[in-house]
């Protein structure tokens, strides 16, 4: 999947000589954290993100002085030349950049024009849709050798159930590195014959899977 | 004894997938016939379903989808087609007039309700209903049609009440949050296994409403291996908060008798001391809100021979006001289906003490469970605070 189709296209901007009181209403009104500052031939001049304006703002526990602060322009605020993305960076390369360089968000730029935003959320969103935990299922673990043709095996098993599979995802197995653990969502509420025919077949399989109880 | 309707006639059988399919509506002939065995439940208290008609159906259902449903019930729909709207898969099979079927279980809990509504009874029951999967436009879960969402749109359209709909199936009750999520006169609860790892998957905390309906729709999920005391005590706290902070006309509980460690489909390891409790606290709260306007109706519950029976018998018990029984079950009843059981028929009221083994985490489980439970309540105790 690549950064085009999980950006939002619409992005709320501000510009360099907006002010501090700006950005926070925007912030507030759009429930938004982060804002990409454009510059007027509409190229990308920074980003401020709630982060750099709660530095900027003085504690609400000092009581209620009106400062100038407020009005400080953006421009002195805001994180100059911010990491960017392309919409066709692809979403495992961006998920990396964010978990290493723990940035909140990417604006996505496109022949020198900002074209929209990816955000942790955003990113977040991509992969409990992965696990596919939006749609009606179950969701069973099977434990099984990490040798060639084993996926074959278990899914054989639920096509002879006619059971859709929404998502497949490996993980390592903790215990024993010559194992891997399948963690299967499949549409259906009543999982048991499948179950049933995974174990016939040899598997082992965890539902629930709740480490030190074995039901 | 209270007036209170039992909605049921054989017409509710019909609803039937299979043999072998695990939802079986042999429950509801097994639950009649134990409460007749103690002289429970009069002639005079039983009450015959009618069907619901399209356009009660179309409150919550697309028409395109209705039609779908009554060619499949007559063989004519393809099964690429049927499958776009859910039936025609395992869990939800096409069978011989399913349209007829599922709107005769509608049609039962707005029987139920209009018994309520219109007065003739402090509460009424229909254990037929109570499919809570069914969403807009698809089959899902065993469901067809979504009796509750039809009766709750019904309500609020010919009787403009404001309905707090309380689902403790083991199951989320994702059909109905679904349909009154945006919807701020309709407060949707489901108490739940936790979707990790059960049907549908959802149900979080987080899951609260949207738009104007934002606050009305509450969740707690609970951990696999939930036992009764920890159940009760988020049912008890939850539930009671809950009524207290919205004051509904009219309660509407779903009763899935599927959280008990016998049932095949689910993790949490409720016994009948749970079914016991779960109405009374019903009604208690339909008395002290709604001047007694409460209906219930039934829901998940696969093992139908040790569970569901004794656990649905309760509610009737409850709500007319009968003496809950204890000790052994009628002879003649156990006599009557031993022979048909494909496992022993328990002998008694209660279940036997222990009925399992211990669980080696109980205290941790109990403790998550409070602390899903407080999260999930936050919401009306920081406004509680706040008006004070």
């Amino acid at each position: 999947m690549i950064l085009e189709e999980i950006m939002s296209a619409e992005v709320y901007t501000l510009a360099p000589e907006d002010s501090i009181r700006d950005a926070l209403r925007l912030m507030e009104e759009k429930k938004i954290r982060h804002l990409p500052v454009l510059s007027g031939d509409g190229s990308l001049a920074g980003v401020v993100t709630d982060r750099d304006i709660k530095e900027a703002v003085p504690s609400t526990l000092i009581g209620k002085q009106e400062s100038d602060l407020y009005e400080t322009p953006l421009s002195d605020i805001m994180t100059r030349n911010p990491m960017v993305g392309h919409p066709l960076d692809f979403v495992e390369d961006a998920a990396v950049l964010f978990y290493e360089t723990q940035i909140g968000c990417l604006p996505v730029v496109s022949s020198g024009k900002l074209v929209g935003i990816v955000t942790e959320t955003d990113l977040l969103y991509t992969y409990i849709e992965l696990t596919g935990a939006s749609q009606p299922g179950s969701q069973m673990e099977v434990r099984v050798p990490d040798e060639p043709g084993v996926l074959f095996g278990v899914t054989k098993v639920f096509l002879g159930h006619n059971a859709n599979v929404l998502s497949v995802l490996v993980y390592p197995d903790k215990n024993s590195s010559d194992h891997k653990v399948l963690v299967i969502r499949v549409k259906t509420m009543n999982p048991l014959p499948i179950i049933e025919d995974l174990r016939k077949e040899g598997y082992e399989v965890l539902w629930p899977n709740v480490p030190g109880i074995n039901r | 004894m209270n007036k209170a309707s039992f909605v049921f006639s054989d017409g509710q059988l019909g609803y039937k997938f299979s043999d072998t399919h695990p939802f079986n509506q042999k429950r509801l002939v097994l639950t009649a016939d134990l409460l007749k065995s103690i002289g429970a439940l009069p002639d005079s208290a039983i009450v015959r379903p009618r069907m619901a008609t399209d356009e009660e159906l179309a409150l919550i259902h697309d028409e395109r989808y209705i039609e779908i449903v009554k060619k499949a019930g007559r063989g004519e729909v393809t099964a690429d087609i049927a499958e776009n709207y859910g039936i025609g898969t395992e869990d939800t099979p096409i069978f011989p007039d399913m349209h007829e079927a599922s709107a005769m279980l509608v049609g039962g809990t707005l029987t139920a309700v209009d018994e309520v509504m219109e007065g003739r009874a402090r509460h009424a029951l229909n254990l037929g209903g109570g499919l809570h999967h069914g969403f807009r436009g698809k089959a899902s879960g065993f469901c067809v049609y979504n009796d509750s969402s039809v009766a709750i749109r019904y309500m609020q359209k010919k009787y403009g009440a404001r309905v707090l709909y309380i689902d403790t199936d083991a199951h989320h009750g994702d059909g109905v949050q679904w349909s009154f999520y945006d919807d701020p006169d309709v407060c949707t609860v489901s108490i739940h296994e936790t979707g990790r790892y059960l049907f549908p998957g959802t149900g979080a905390i987080t899951e609260r409403g949207s738009g104007k309906g934002y606050g009305f729709s509450f969740n707690f999920p609970i951990d696999a291996f939930t036992e009764d005391e920890s159940f009760l005590e988020i049912y008890r706290t939850g539930v009671r908060e809950i009524a207290e902070y919205f004051k509904p006309d009219v309660i509407l509980t779903q009763n899935g008798a599927d959280a008990h460690f016998f049932d095949p489909l689910t993790h949490l390891y409720s016994t009948m001391n749970t079914y016991r409790e779960i109405p009374k606290l019903a009604l208690e709260l339909a008395e002290e809100f709604c001047d007694g306007r409460w209906i219930a109706v039934g829901g998940g519950g696969y093992d139908i021979w040790r569970v569901v029976p004794r656990a649905w018998s309760l509610i009737w018990l409850t709500m007319s006001g009968q003496p809950l029984p204890a000790g052994p079950l009628p002879e003649e009843w156990l006599d009557k289906y031993g022979p048909e059981s494909p496992v022993p028929l328990m002998p008694d009221w209660e279940d036997p003490d222990p009925l399992y083994e211990p669980i080696p985490r109980k205290a941790e489980i109990t403790e998550k469970n409070r602390h899903m439970m407080d999260k999930a309540l936050h919401i009306i105790r920081s406004e509680q605070k706040h008006r004070e």
